[in-house]
């Protein structure tokens, strides 16, 4: 079985968020880069597969040459090899069809991603994928097993979880608690430097969407307390001053 | 300018947050038509003249009860076309986000998701979205003719407009590849409020202590029609249905108001909090980070302080 993790490299979930250049550039500075947490799923959860059934795994970022510490971290959790399209993730449709572009013709049994990145949050790449690959999607996706050509599934809906069959091929978008995240060892620490990480260039897309600037929400007020023993007074508050009750 | 706004129901009655894209869609200005696919209240579709629907059709086929994406995107597919449609509206969830994404493909749309409120058009098409977990928005022009937008909650206020639509049953004809992914079953909570529609949610962290001092929890949640939530250790320990984990890696809500209980406010929790209207935090630290984020907070212990806030509540309507 041949798998696809498809992972993002983004800011690290406790970042402070800022803009540079008149709100048009994401502010860098003193920020870590990490695999997305639901790519970290979706990556975990492959390399189980390869673990319980002799799966090949190969994880694809598209990014610029900033990211392959991102891709090494995720050799080193154990993929067998890495590829990265050498462009600037600019959106959910650009990223989408260079991962089809590639997927196209490659054999992969089953691609699997993150739900969502936590820089754009779209959600939307994995449908994406799906549909210009002519293949099922499903996500959010919260357990996965594999049984020869066939896939049993559960999927995270408002309240509660959907069953699911499939054939294989298909998109996944993955979250919690489909595995648990690995952290990478000595040795695959090792290993991952000398993995093939391959270097692809982008195909021209035609995006529909043009990002203008970022803006940042208004600064929160201070918190008004109040003594444990007049809890009657925030019922007050709530129902006079915030007037949500 | 057409538009077409995919509603999605639960236990037969639209989602508010579906009546919140139909209110969208008319803000925007086009003639506007809504599509429910699968079993509906007729009353519940008819009432979305009021908000705004000059039209509204019903795929009423019974494969349709089940949300299965590939054929939703079929179907919304043929209707833009049917109906001559540029633009499709819907609200974000499991269910819309993913269909969403599907149909931007097949029509070629410009595709925008989480998208905060309604749009500049004074140069261009300009909408206004959530990115980085609700810590900042992005400002995003949708360059071609057809667009899809998915909405999060709040994005537009409802409001009465118009009177009951008349319902037109809308046949489609579906493929063996719409199915290729089959629903075996679901488990779904009943008469429960859904967290990402609820008005209040009340949400407990790892300072309830354990699963069976819930009840007071619940009770509270009750008395204010809220839905509840829980930290991320609260579900990873079973303590509380993965469905109810709020945050980064959970559930994202945007409440009138949300009080959290017992829950330290770290950053990947309060990023899937922060569009929040109002936020009451209870802790017995007065150190826990989320004061911080708060608007109105009580330093104490929650299993003192749950049951006489219910009663203060209960006193109070
Ligand atoms: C990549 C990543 C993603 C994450 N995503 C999420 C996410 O989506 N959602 C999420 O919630 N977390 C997430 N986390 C975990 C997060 O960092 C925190 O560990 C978690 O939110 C803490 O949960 P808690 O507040 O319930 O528990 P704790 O941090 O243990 O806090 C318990 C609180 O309860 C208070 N308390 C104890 N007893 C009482 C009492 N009797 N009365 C009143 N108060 C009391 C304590 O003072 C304390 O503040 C993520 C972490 C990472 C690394």
């Amino acid at each position: 079985m041949k798998i696809l993790v498809c992972i993002t490299h983004v800011p690290d979930t406790t970042s402070k968020i800022n803009f540079t250049d008149s709100n048009t550039k994401f502010d860098t500075t003193g920020v870590q880069f990490i695999i997305g947490p639901y790519d970290d799923y979706a990556l975990a959860r492959a390399i189980e597969l390869k673990e319980t059934s002799g799966a090949t795994v190969t994880v694809l970022n598209v990014g610029l040459a900033d990211t392959e510490p991102t891709l090494r971290k995720a050799l080193a959790i154990g993929a067998d090899d890495a590829i990265r399209v050498n462009a600037e993730p600019t959106d959910s449709f650009f990223v989408a069809a260079q991962i089809a572009e590639l997927a196209k013709g490659a054999g992969y049994d089953l691609i699997l991603m993150g739900r969502e990145s936590i820089d754009y949050n779209s959600g939307v790449v994995h449908g994406i994928v799906a549909e210009l690959l002519g293949i099922p999607s499903i996500s959010p996706v919260m357990k996965l097993d594999i049984d020869g050509t066939k896939a049993k599934l559960a999927r995270e809906i408002e309240g509660g979880k959907e069953y699911l069959e499939v054939s294989l091929p298909f998109v996944a978008g993955c979250q919690e608690p489909i595995a648990e995240w690995k952290i990478p060892n000595m040795r695959g620490i090792m290993s991952a430097r000398t993995k093939p990480l391959k270097v692809v260039e982008p195909k021209t897309v035609d995006s529909g969407v043009k990002l203008q600037k970022f803006e940042l929400p208004p600064p929160k007020g201070s918190v008004k307390m109040i003594p444990a023993d007049n809890v009657g007074e925030l019922v007050n508050l709530l129902k006079n001053e915030a007037k949500v009750l | 300018m057409a538009i077409l706004v995919f509603v999605e129901s639960a236990e037969g009655k639209i989602k508010k947050t579906s009546i919140e894209a139909v209110a969208y869609a008319h803000a925007l200005g086009g003639p506007v038509t809504a599509i429910a696919l699968g079993a509906v209240d007729k009353a519940e579709l008819e009432a979305l003249g009021k908000y705004g629907a000059q039209k509204v059709l019903h795929a009423a086929d019974e494969k349709l009860n089940q949300g299965v994406i590939q054929a939703y995107a079929s179907v919304l597919e043929k209707a833009l076309q049917d109906e001559g449609a540029d633009i499709l509206v819907l609200a974000n969830s499991s269910l819309g986000t993913p269909v969403a994404a599907r149909v931007a493909t097949k029509i070629g749309a410009s595709l925008a998701s989480n998208v905060v409120d309604l749009p500049q058009t004074s140069g261009g098409f300009v909408v206004k979205r959530s990115i980085y977990t609700g810590k900042a928005f992005a400002w995003v022009e949708l360059k071609n003719q057809k667009k899809v937008i998915g909405l999060r909650k709040n994005a537009a206020e409802i409001k009465e407009v118009g009177s009951a639509a008349q319902v037109t049953p809308y046949a489609v004809t579906l493929s063996d590849a719409d199915f290729a992914t089959h629903i075996t079953s679901s488990e779904k909570a009943t008469g429960e409020v859904l967290l990402p529609e609820a008005n209040i949610v009340v949400s407990g962290g790892r300072g309830m202590k354990g699963p069976e001092h819930w009840g007071i929890l619940e009770e509270l949640a009750k008395t204010l029609h809220a839905a509840t939530g829980c930290s991320k250790p609260v579900s990873d320990m079973g303590w509380r249905p993965h469905h109810e984990h709020v945050g980064q890696t959970g559930v994202k809500v945007a409440p009138q108001l949300y009080i959290a209980i017992g829950i330290s406010g770290a950053i990947q929790h309060l990023a899937g909090v922060n569009s929040s209207k109002y936020i009451v935090v209870i802790n017995k630290d007065p150190e826990a980070p989320f004061f911080k984020a708060a608007d109105y907070g009580i330093v104490g212990d929650a299993f003192e302080i749950i049951p006489k806030l219910t009663e203060a509540i209960k006193a109070a309507k």
